[in-house]
């Protein structure tokens, strides 16, 4: 057994008579004695150090390494040493809630400079510190459409990640709000403008927002021109949920008139890690900015009149607002946010549009390779569909149903050309 | 720390470069050709520096940050014990970073076995029946429990009508009205009484058959056990509401007493107070949600199964379920060092645990309370609250001000103006990982700070003195806001 408790039998006896107490049971006095535990927890033996390291690598080698091609909105792309030597430092891990600005100076000008890329990489003119992931960024996306518009109505494309839909509808219902799921072409897999009349969508003028997700689900690209005029004619928000690598090359929503951007972030240098902890990217354009939720660090001075920065728009927030808050969010995905200023510092200007190069290039030669088993037409990015028996990527099925057979295909800047072509012979090979 | 560090956009300069990739390996196409050139961005303003540049620039920023590694961290209901260290390595194992959620489930049943054990540690150690792990913090975990409570009573309401009203006493979490507020229903404020309990009286007066919940720590927010507690359950249950336990204070409570003994319904934990995960400057958390018989059907799916020896991921047969709160499982790497953390302490440690928090507190509290005001004389739990009017009253020193003058005696600040009820609030939770010295050292410096107050009362209005930056102007921040950098 392993505890880290450092005080001894000794100092615990030499406290209790400090404050005055036989024994450490006196000190819950007032739990009720029929609900106090008489017996010890159910629990397995605790274990040494060595004990568990044994135990848990084992327990670990149960589970395979992820094979390649599996995407999803969970992505396979390099993480560089620098990012985990950085985010391993005990002085950011360690660390609480930059409430204390004074103690807290590194990981607010971290946030800053986080906050700062984001909105380059959006177009946008605010950031937040994080939500959970880029489900729930855009189910708090949709909540602040509501919000600003006194709307009630989320029209969602169906090519959006199906776990997204999922837990926007979970929040949307406990809010009493109504989510509309927009269809995809049969052809191209992307929003189908012909069936979005925006009007017609609605069937009044209740409708807060459309919701796309660039690259989509299926990885196609959406054609975005003109799509905001319409949205906003409507007198509805337009809220992209951006794939951040892609951003290395497509251009920024913020630029084709997005007014909220989301996504996910793990991408920026955080492990898949069975899918969690994810990063909620979050941004805005400037009329919306108090409305955003969560965390948001500004630039002030301290009494010196020296640059610093603290955590700022505070009266949004839960512990100051209570139930008028933007949000109910609290902790947040501060050490992703961190990885992935890390990762965009090491990657830069050129790196970043070259990891999207690579993806989009490499994506592209599978995806013609493959070209008569491949389902949607249309540009795409990392990610296109085919049709196949095998087992290979992540099938499609489960989330559409109409989908037999159909598999979503990931390739990085990890994927070789070798296993590429590896594939190619093994799908060559079926039926 | 006191050298100021430039912006990382500052630092930047045209061509220079850390990464390090690949080379293409297929045959170039012109990006054009496979992207709509209007779809394409002509400019990414990102910085442009060498690799040992941005290795500098982190390690100076980190050098103004302070962790528990480095310094005492008595922050009141935020749990800043010492993070093993084993737990982290065990974490960093490429077979738990380097699976993806959607592998098939004979590739990940080390991590299915994992999830499964460790929703059973959590239902001995609280109670429960089962528990869902999605919610990546504890305020994702109360608006999961929202959620939940709202769908059995939507459930239920043809036979008892509709109910839209959570109890929450006043000393509540800022995060407990703004869940409530996020499934649309109303908050009713109860107040607290003079022993910092629950008011009976006034609970009853506002009871009643619209009454959905009432949402609880205990111990509270004070640091006191709710001695009424059994009546409190018993008063909600009788008008049909449902009890949930807020556990950010769990960490009093292990091997003592179970909330779902006490009558708590549903209940959230923060994997990052209790269970020892770091709290990475905010986040990521996790706060699973624990529920009882009656609240099972609604967890969110999918679930973790056990079937004779194998591990499944299951959505079907759940049709009352609330649906997914997160994609995929939740913050899973979060979960695998709380579960490396359970397994070395076993039952014992988890008492040993509860005991040592609630002494070194009680022993804390003790040294403080002839320089502090305490409004509430009792024995305390994990946490007490002592308030800093005295000095207001005399010397006009504030609790902000003590609070950055123990940053110059090298201390992490305790939690100030919470809660609501106590004025110049400072809310000290010292944890079981410290030992008595530190403790010693902490009060000493309080003490210290408090005839400062009297002899030198602008010594500590004006602190810190020492850190990397002298008081923040937080006020000009929210005036003239200033959110991310730009060129020129």
């Amino acid at each position: 057994m392993t505890d880290y408790i450092p005080n001894t039998a000794k100092d615990q006896e030499s406290m209790l008579k400090a404050i005055g107490k036989k024994s450490i049971d006196e000190l819950f006095s007032d739990i009720p004695e029929k609900v106090r535990l008489k017996k010890p927890l159910n629990l397995p033996q605790g274990l040494s150090e060595p004990e568990l390291l044994e135990e848990l690598s084992a327990l670990s080698k149960k589970n395979e390494l992820a094979s390649t091609f599996l995407g999803a909105g969970s992505y396979n792309h390099f993480i560089p040493s620098v990012v985990k030597h950085i985010v391993s430092r005990s002085e950011f891990y360690t660390a609480y809630t930059p409430y204390q600005a004074e103690a807290s100076q590194g990981i607010l000008q971290a946030i800053y400079e986080y906050q700062s890329m984001i909105c380059e990489l959006t177009g946008m003119d605010a950031a937040n510190a994080s939500m959970y992931d880029g489900a729930t960024a855009i189910a708090e996306a949709a909540f602040l459409a509501c919000r600003a518009t006194g709307r009630k109505e989320i029209v969602v494309s169906s090519a959006v990640h199906p776990e997204y839909r999922s837990v926007l509808k979970t929040y949307a219902k406990g809010a009493g709000l109504n989510v509309k799921e927009a269809p995809f072409s049969k052809n191209q897999a992307t929003l189908d403008l012909a069936t979005l009349d925006i009007g017609r969508a609605t069937g009044n003028n209740n409708l807060a927002c459309v919701i796309l997700q660039q690259p989509n689900f299926f990885g196609s690209i959406e054609d975005v021109r003109s799509l905001a005029e319409k949205i906003h004619a409507a007198g509805a928000l337009f809220i992209v949920c951006a794939d951040p690598i892609s951003l290395g090359l497509l251009k920024a929503p913020g630029d084709y008139g997005a007014d909220i951007v989301v996504g996910e972030g793990q991408s920026l240098g955080n492990p898949r890690s069975f899918g969690g902890p994810g990063l909620g990217i979050f941004a805005v354009k400037k009329p919306l900015l108090r409305q955003i939720p969560g965390r948001v660090v500004g630039q002030t001075t301290d009494a010196d009149g020296k640059r610093a920065f603290c955590l700022t728009l505070q009266t949004r927030e839960q512990h100051i607002r209570r139930e008028r808050a933007t949000s109910n969010i609290c902790s947040n995905e501060a050490l992703a946010a961190l990885a992935a200023t890390v990762y965009l510092s090491v990657m830069g200007k050129q790196g970043l549009r070259k990891v999207a190069e690579l993806c989009l290039q490499k994506a592209d030669y599978l995806k013609r390779k493959l070209k008569d088993k491949v389902v949607f037409k249309g540009p795409t990015f990392k990610e296109f569909v085919i049709k196949t028996n095998k087992k290979v990527g992540v099938g499609l099925e489960q989330f559409y149903p109409e989908l037999k057979n159909c598999r979503l295909i990931c390739v990085t800047e990890l994927t070789s050309k070798k296993v590429m072509d590896g594939l190619v012979k093994d799908l060559g090979r079926s039926h | 720390m006191g050298k100021q560090e430039p912006l990382i956009f500052e630092k930047s300069r045209p061509g220079r470069a850390a990464y390090s990739l690949p080379d293409l390996d297929v045959p170039l196409q012109s990006v054009k050709d496979l992207i709509p050139k209007e779809l394409l961005r002509d400019n990414l303003n990102l910085p442009e520096l060498s690799e040992i540049d941005v290795v500098r620039h982190f390690t100076h920023l980190s050098e103004k940050n302070l962790g528990v590694d480095s310094a005492f961290y008595p922050l009141g209901s935020c749990t800043m014990k010492y993070n093993p260290k084993v737990s982290e390595e065990i974490a960093k194992l490429p077979h738990f970073t380097e699976i993806h959620p959607y592998q098939a489930e004979d590739e990940i049943s080390g991590i299915l076995e994992l999830l499964y054990n460790f929703e059973q540690y959590l239902c001995a150690i609280f109670g429960y029946e089962a528990f869902t792990f999605q919610p990546a913090a504890g305020a994702h975990g109360e608006l999961t429990a929202l959620l939940m409570i709202k769908a059995y009573h939507e459930n239920k309401s043809k036979v008892s009508g509709p109910r839209s009203k959570v109890i929450i006493p006043d000393s509540s979490h800022g995060t407990n009205p703004a869940s409530v507020a996020l499934v649309g229903y109303e908050t009713v404020v109860v107040k607290s009484n003079s022993r910092g309990n629950i008011d009976i009286e006034a609970l009853k007066e506002v009871v009643g058959d619209d009454t959905a919940a009432l949402m609880l720590t205990n111990p509270n927010t004070l640091g006191l056990f709710d001695e009424h507690i059994l009546e409190v359950a018993d008063i909600v249950h009788k008008a049909g509401g449902l009890l949930y336990y807020d556990g950010a204070n769990a960490n009093a409570t292990l091997g003592i007493c179970r909330p779902a003994d006490l009558g708590f319904d549903v209940a959230h934990f923060n994997l990052h107070k209790t269970f020892s995960t770091p709290h990475g400057c905010g986040g990521p958390g996790s706060g699973p949600v624990g529920v009882n018989k009656k609240l099972e059907p609604f967890l969110p799916v999918p679930r973790v199964i056990k079937q004779t020896t194998n591990y499944n991921l299951q959505s079907t047969n759940y049709n009352q379920s609330i649906g997914r709160v997160h994609s995929f499982y939740g913050n899973i790497n979060v979960i695998v060092k709380a579960y490396a953390y359970i397994r070395s302490l076993g039952a014992e440690g988890l008492k040993k645990v509860s005991e040592n928090a609630v002494l070194n507190a009680n022993y804390m509290m003790k040294r403080l309370r002839d320089d502090y005001f305490l409004k509430y004389d009792r024995t305390c739990q994990h946490e007490f609250v002592i308030s800093a009017k005295w000095q207001k009253e005399k010397y006009g020193v504030r609790a902000l001000d003590i609070a950055k003058r123990l940053l110059d005696y090298g201390f992490h600040p305790p939690t100030i103006y919470f809660p609501l009820i106590v004025e110049e609030a400072l809310m000290i939770e010292p944890t079981e990982t410290e030992s008595r010295e530190t403790l010693d050292a902490f009060c000493d410096a309080m003490i210290s700070i408090a005839r400062e107050c009297e002899t030198n009362p602008d010594l500590v209005k004006n602190a810190p003195h020492t850190m990397s930056v002298k008081r923040v102007n937080e006020g000009k921040a929210a005036r003239e806001l200033n959110l991310r950098w730009s060129q020129g």
